[in-house]
């Protein structure tokens, strides 16, 4: 990104905002799967991440945080890029997306939240074995430090997962689908846990299926498919029109443009 | 006594001389041959010849850093990786003796040299692997077949090339298809033991970073740790470990150095750090193993016997391990079943004593040990089998659970009374609790949990206790038989 690019996605953005995108699509293997997304995340509010399967919901966090590469756009966090800001985003990631059967205790997956705080060469101190059993502790479990994580349940990896985000003590939480295949109980400590952060002034994106709690659970909404249908306060923009645009037709429309440009690539 | 008896006795006593010394001739020899082999293994144990312990020293040390990086090849799933590797370095060895002897003609064989080739080359079949997987649509498998073929095939086109060219002089190229201990050099061993040295340090110092790399490498790269670097670095000790190997092991059997010790070491553990511990002493126990091994019996090389001795460890860490070993897994499944069957047997107790009740009527526990069970009221409990119930119910004497009464009575005691109201509260809670919150329900939960109060949160609980209340009046909540 060159210094002009910044300088005047700068001044189109708030510099407030924890998280700014500018213009950004994104497209696995020529097939675009988001579309111009520009969107300023608001300071110190839950947002719910809402859309049909397939809408991008979990590129749109991953390629925000470099995991997926852009074809075209920025990201700014808190006015500044990324490689800038880490130690004040922390990234929670799909639960299926590791393997559990790997041999570490939950302590020692919460410890990894700290290794960058750490440092390279350095092992796990003290100190830092008591923040990851704090941070267990905040989320119920510190009776099951001790144990590998295969034997946790789905929903206490996910708080697993939670305790390794909040042992950062970031200002800007990503979660990706925290809420899927998870027990009533942990469902409660999740969201307990989003309004203690909120009360703590942090942002949280969190991307969610559930659309019955949207409303109990968040402050604001983006509706998402490809593009972003609609995004702001969940009273103003969680309409049921707005939620037919996102998962009724549109859908196809954008898949049948997106397979042409794949079909005129290929015939080149 | 004639002159032909005495004779005769004479060629008696001849006779069974040549009996007996047929007899001993074998075991006299076999007795020599013993002795040289227990000579043998005395003089290598005892460390007597320099060459031997030059040779332990350095195989053990290789076997030890294969164990090392093993550990982290198997958790980042890399294992196919180092077969790939070790073939992938048999070109290198043809490319590096060719310009080696272009330029200096008979310093083709420079172990250093031999190496170099067999590392480049093999680092570059390991990139070759995650180029394709990354930049085609092929997937894991055939990219690691794809890549191991054809750099086997390129570099036995350049052996035959090397074997034409030179006369004779290449033929010891060939002991790295099959490794030959012996052939090692003090100054080689040196090399290898210094480079497995280098391997164990490196690995040690960046296990924190391995471990965030092999267990979520996506989370680290949101960290801020260079992912690929990390990545390479790993590929690089892969490849080291690999090369090292070559010369002993031979590269058709490299990849067992790491994979091997790694794998048993999985079945006693379940702790990152004890596993890479247990991988490095079965990796050099199976090295010191091997190489004795073969210096007793000259006829077996030491490659195979590295890696025989590694499976027969991994063998017993598959059979015993006392973490995930298949007799302990058969053992938690047996207590499982007890324990399953114990709940059914009690659960069928109950509603037996339930049923005779009039409606609306308290069951106390009381009267649960006053009244008699038989085999036949249980039967019609559930399908199952006679003889899978009387197991059951012998099974509950000896737990206390019940006594019995009689020739074919048997009574609940205090404990089974308790146990038995317990078992049955929690299964019709879960059933109303599936049946209510079905859309909710935790697929991993315990479903056999003692104290379901422990897994569902507090209002869910009220609101399945009053159902429970109104539609069984008579299961109250037991007191608890243990503290809670």
């Amino acid at each position: 990104m060159s210094q002009s690019q910044l300088e005047q996605m700068r001044a189109e953005h708030p510099a407030s905002s924890p998280l700014s995108i500018h213009d950004m699509t994104v497209a696995y293997q020529r097939k675009p799967v988001l579309w111009d997304i520009d969107y300023d995340a608001p300071a110190g509010k839950l947002v719910a991440i809402v859309g049909p399967n397939g809408a991008g919901k979990s590129t749109l966090i991953k390629a925000a945080l470099d995991l997926v590469p852009r074809i075209s756009g920025m990201v700014l966090m808190f006015g500044q890029q990324y490689s800038k800001q880490r130690q004040r985003i922390a990234y929670v990631p799909q639960r299926g997306s590791v393997d559990w059967d790997f041999p570490v205790s939950a302590r020692q997956v919460v410890e990894m939240g700290l290794y960058r705080k750490i440092g390279w060469f350095r092992p796990v101190t003290k100190k830092y074995k008591q923040q990851a059993l704090d941070a267990l502790d905040r989320v119920g479990l510190v009776d099951y430090a001790d144990r590998q994580i295969s034997q946790l349940s789905g929903g206490q990896q996910q708080r697993v997962f939670l305790a390794r985000a909040l042992v950062q003590d970031a200002d800007l939480y990503l979660m990706d689908e925290p809420f899927i295949g998870v027990d009533a109980a942990t469902e409660r400590a999740i969201v307990d846990l989003l309004r203690e952060l909120r009360s703590a002034g942090k942002t949280a994106l969190v991307v969610h299926h559930d659309l019955q709690t949207v409303r109990e659970y968040f402050d604001e909404v983006m509706l998402l498919n490809m593009r972003i249908v609609a995004a702001g306060a969940v009273e103003d923009v969680f309409t049921e029109e707005n939620l037919r645009a996102t998962y009724g037709g549109k859908l196809a429309l954008l898949e049948q443009v997106g397979h042409r440009m794949k079909l005129s690539e290929m015939g080149e | 006594m004639t002159g032909a008896s005495r004779n005769s006795s004479r060629l008696n006593l001849m006779l069974v001389l040549v009996v007996i010394a047929t007899i001993m001739a074998p075991s006299l020899l076999l007795a020599q041959e013993t002795r040289t082999v227990s000579d043998r293994l005395w003089r290598t144990v005892s460390l007597q010849d320099y060459n031997t312990r030059i040779v332990l020293m350095g195989t053990c040390l290789l076997g030890i850093s294969g164990g090392v990086v093993g550990t982290f090849m198997l958790l980042r799933k890399r294992s196919l990786v180092g077969d790939v590797v070790g073939h992938a370095s048999l070109p290198g060895i043809g490319i590096a003796y060719l310009v080696m002897e272009s330029m200096e003609s008979g310093s083709g064989k420079s172990l250093p040299g031999l190496l170099t080739g067999a590392f480049i080359c093999g680092l570059c079949g390991a990139l070759c692997t995650l180029a394709i997987k990354r930049y085609t649509r092929i997937k894991d498998d055939a990219a690691l077949a794809i890549v191991l073929s054809i750099f086997f095939g390129v570099g036995v086109a350049l052996f035959t090339i090397v074997q034409r060219m030179s006369t004779g002089n290449a033929a010891g190229l060939h002991q790295f298809v099959f490794g030959k201990t012996s052939s090692l050099l003090a100054n080689d061993v040196k090399l290898f033991a210094g480079l497995a040295v280098l391997v164990i340090v490196v690995t040690i110092f960046l296990f924190k970073e391995m471990t965030i790399l092999s267990f979520d490498q996506e989370f680290a790269h949101v960290q801020g740790w260079p992912v690929l670097l990390l990545d390479s670095l790993l590929m690089g000790l892969i490849v080291l470990v690999t090369v090292i190997g070559l010369q002993s092991v031979g590269l058709l059997l490299v990849v067992a150095l790491p994979v091997i010790p790694a794998a048993a070491a999985r079945f006693w553990t379940d702790s990152l750090r004890t596993m890479s511990w247990i991988s490095a002493g079965i990796g050099g126990v199976s090295a010191i193993a091997g190489v004795v091994l073969s210096a007793t019996f000259p006829l077996l090389s030491t490659g195979p016997m590295i890696v025989l001795s590694g499976s027969l460890l991994f063998t017993i860490s598959m059979l015993f391990g006392t973490q995930r070993g298949v007799l302990t897994r058969l053992r938690r499944l047996r207590l499982s079943r007890i324990r399953h069957g114990r709940l059914d047997l009690l659960r069928a107790c109950y509603e037996h004593l339930e049923q005779k009740l009039p409606e609306g009527m308290m069951l106390h526990s009381d009267q649960m040990t006053d009244r008699m069970l038989t085999l036949n009221s249980l039967l019609s409990r559930r399908t199952w089998k006679p003889a899978r119930v009387q197991s059951l119910l012998n099974r509950a004497i000896r737990d206390d659970l019940l006594l019995r009464k009689g020739e074919a009575g048997y009574q609940l005691t205090e404990e089974g009374a308790t146990r038995a109201v317990r078992a049955a509260r929690n299964h019709r809670m879960w059933e109303l609790f599936l049946i209510r919150y079905a859309e909710i329900a935790p697929s991993h939960v315990d479903r056999d949990a003692d104290m379901i109060e422990h897994v569902l949160s507090p209002d869910v609980l009220e609101e399945l206790e009053t159902a429970l209340g109104q539609q069984y009046p008579h299961l109250r909540v037991p007191d608890s038989p243990h503290t809670i």
